[in-house]
């Protein structure tokens, strides 16, 4: 072993062109792999998380419109017994359609109201709120950032709002809001639970439950353990991925033509490698002739071509891990959205990094299997004959 | 019975599937323990088949070689090579050292193929060794730094590393001058007459063929001469 070892160390130390010509090729594989995978990673995730990254990924709502499910404690306990390790960022979230009257105009609006404290989780208010305070008082309201310029309503601003029942109630305004996304900054009026549950009139019952999971591809699997456990024909449970078929078949579309990429990568670094390697075995072959000659086994010349491929592997894996990291953070760091924040955001996934150094050192290794079987079958006296 | 370290027994070898060349001839030969002998003969003759078969590296037609009371006939490619490695050591007119190894490196892979990895008796003897073929100042040269007669004698270093019983060369100094002949034939005997060593060389030099105990001449795939002194 250690000789074999040592002797495929000198081979690749003596023809030193071409062992960096062999590890940039591989290198350049590696580094490939590693940056479309990371670019298509790193663009599904960002993709995900601005899609439903701060929404309700598992929604549990009453199935008739207008009912209310009326003890939200008891069925939040049951839901998150579903799958005590997926499910997080439960909020129980009153709603209500109401229409907005200041002095000169009136719009449509949702209003919702919950918990700050539950809401944080999927929502993220505190983080999103752009000027004043959110209301946790009685009648404290915030509004969007575009409903507030579309009415000219300001901190510190009493409104009015009526529900489709005739009830018409004033509000004040504590602050603004931005939640990235127009239509929810321009329908949206938030408000603490106590003041929604008194101008809707649903006692302690709440409109619906909504929650996130870890893994949010999982999202389906979950809510159909939630549905299960809840065990409710008055109750609906809804998921992110029921209710966004498109986006999903995209994604998966781009994972399947990223791996195919990846794929005719690794077979041509492998082509690569097989024939260097075949050639190397014509160059050395009077040196694997005469080692022969003085007694040495088959599988141990053989050996000595698959440490070659190894050795080359291991040395292209690092180069190319470290030109793959390098191209992505460049990619992420130079290729910039307008306002100067990265387009794709910089990504790295380690496992994902380890499985294509791993790849890479297994393929460069078979690689030399052919080159491995060459040398087996050279005999000696070819090379004794012709000199 | 003779002491044979050697024994040739009725041994043919023929080339071809379609048009059969013979090489060999059924030929019948033996070499003692510790003898120096010359193989001579034209080219084409056949010697070199015969030494390529004597030192395994080529199987024959017909016939078997008993190297050290072993017959090789029906010996796997592993264990020939293991007889190879242990018992004999080959000098061929090309040195055929490996160049991305130093002199010193080279003389020990014979120890290596089998140990793996080096002690410090060993390397002790290797130098032992350089220092008998005269090239100590350069056992850490690069076998492509060195001048033809001093690859040439490490490649006899390198044959000697494992104390084989008999030595095979094939036209050893065919590549050298007159002077390096000398010296290298001087070198033969030496080891020869220290270590009890039996060689076998092939050679189309009658001044060298001379200096040997015993003469074999191949004509045509069959002996035509043997003298002994």
């Amino acid at each position: 072993m250690k000789l074999a070892f040592d002797i495929a160390l000198r081979f690749l130390k003596s023809s030193k062109g071409q062992t960096a010509l062999i590890v940039l090729g591989i290198a350049i594989g590696v580094s490939v792999q590693i940056f479309i995978g990371s670019l298509i990673t790193g663009l599904q995730k960002s993709l995900i998380d601005k899609t439903v990254g701060s929404a309700s990924q598992i929604t549990v709502s009453a199935k008739t419109d207008g009912d209310f499910i009326l003890a939200p404690q008891a069925e939040i306990k049951t839901i998150k017994a579903a799958n005590p390790d997926e499910i997080i960022n439960l909020v129980a979230v009153t709603q209500g359609p109401a229409i907005l009257k200041t002095a000169d105009q009136s719009t449509t609006i949702i209003l919702r109201g919950f918990d700050w404290d539950d809401a944080q989780g999927i929502y993220k208010i505190v983080d999103r709120m752009v000027n004043g305070e959110l209301g946790t008082n009685e009648n404290e309201v915030i509004i969007g950032t575009d409903l507030s310029e579309n009415l000219n309503i300001r901190i510190g601003d009493s409104i009015e709002m009526i529900i489709p029942n005739g009830k018409a109630q004033q509000f004040l305004v504590t602050g603004f809001f931005d939640l990235q996304v127009k239509s929810l900054n321009k329908s949206w009026i938030l408000t603490n639970e106590n003041t929604v549950q008194a101008f809707l009139e649903t006692g302690e019952g709440v409109s619906q439950i909504e929650m996130q999971v870890n893994d949010v591809f999982a999202a389906d699997e979950v809510a159909t353990a939630v549905e299960k456990r809840l065990n409710d024909d008055t109750l609906v449970v809804t998921n992110w991925k029921a209710e966004n078929a498109a986006l999903l078949s995209g994604l998966s579309g781009q994972t399947a033509s990223s791996l195919m990429i990846q794929v005719f990568v690794l077979i041509s670094v492998v082509l690569g490698i097989a024939s260097v390697l075949a050639i190397s075995v014509v160059q050395k072959s009077r040196q694997i002739g005469i080692l022969k000659a003085m007694g040495m086994h088959n599988p141990k010349a053989s050996l000595v071509f698959l440490f070659q491929g190894f050795l080359l592997g291991i040395l292209g894996a690092f180069v190319g891990v470290g030109l793959g990291i390098g191209l992505s953070w460049s990619f992420a760091t130079f290729v910039t959205n307008p306002d100067g924040s990265s387009l794709v955001p910089f990504y790295i996934d380690w496992i994902f990094i380890g499985i294509s150094a791993g790849i890479a050192i297994t393929a460069s290794t078979m690689a030399a299997l052919i080159p491995a079987i060459r040398v087996s079958q050279l005999d000696p006296m070819e090379v004794i004959k012709n000199g | 019975m003779d002491n044979f370290v050697v024994e040739v027994k009725g041994v043919s070898k023929v080339y071809g599937k379609m048009i059969k060349t013979v090489a060999l001839h059924e030929l019948d030969l033996g070499f003692t323990t510790g003898s120096f002998n010359a193989i001579i003969g034209e080219s084409g003759s056949g010697k070199s088949t015969l030494l390529n078969i004597i030192g395994t590296l080529d199987r024959p037609t017909k016939g078997e070689v008993i190297i050290n009371g072993v017959s090789t006939r029906n010996l796997s490619k592993g264990r020939l090579a293991d007889l190879r490695n242990e018992t004999l050591g080959f000098v061929f007119q090309f040195h055929y050292l490996l160049p991305e190894f130093t002199a010193l490196e080279n003389v020990l892979m014979p120890y290596r193929i089998v140990n793996g990895k080096v002690d410090r008796k060993s390397q002790a003897r290797a130098k032992e060794i350089l220092n008998l073929v005269g090239l100590e100042k350069v056992e850490n040269n690069l076998a492509t730094n060195m001048s033809g007669g001093q690859q040439q004698r490490t490649a006899i270093a390198r044959a000697l590393m494992n104390q084989p019983k008999i030595i095979l060369a094939d036209e050893p100094t065919g590549n050298l001058d007159s002077q390096t002949t000398d010296s290298i034939y001087q070198l033969f005997r030496k080891i020869n007459q220290e270590r009890g060593t039996t060689f076998i060389i092939i050679t189309h030099d009658r001044r060298v063929a001379e200096k040997a105990d015993r003469i074999v001449e191949i004509l045509d795939g069959r002996i035509s001469l043997d003298i002994v002194k």
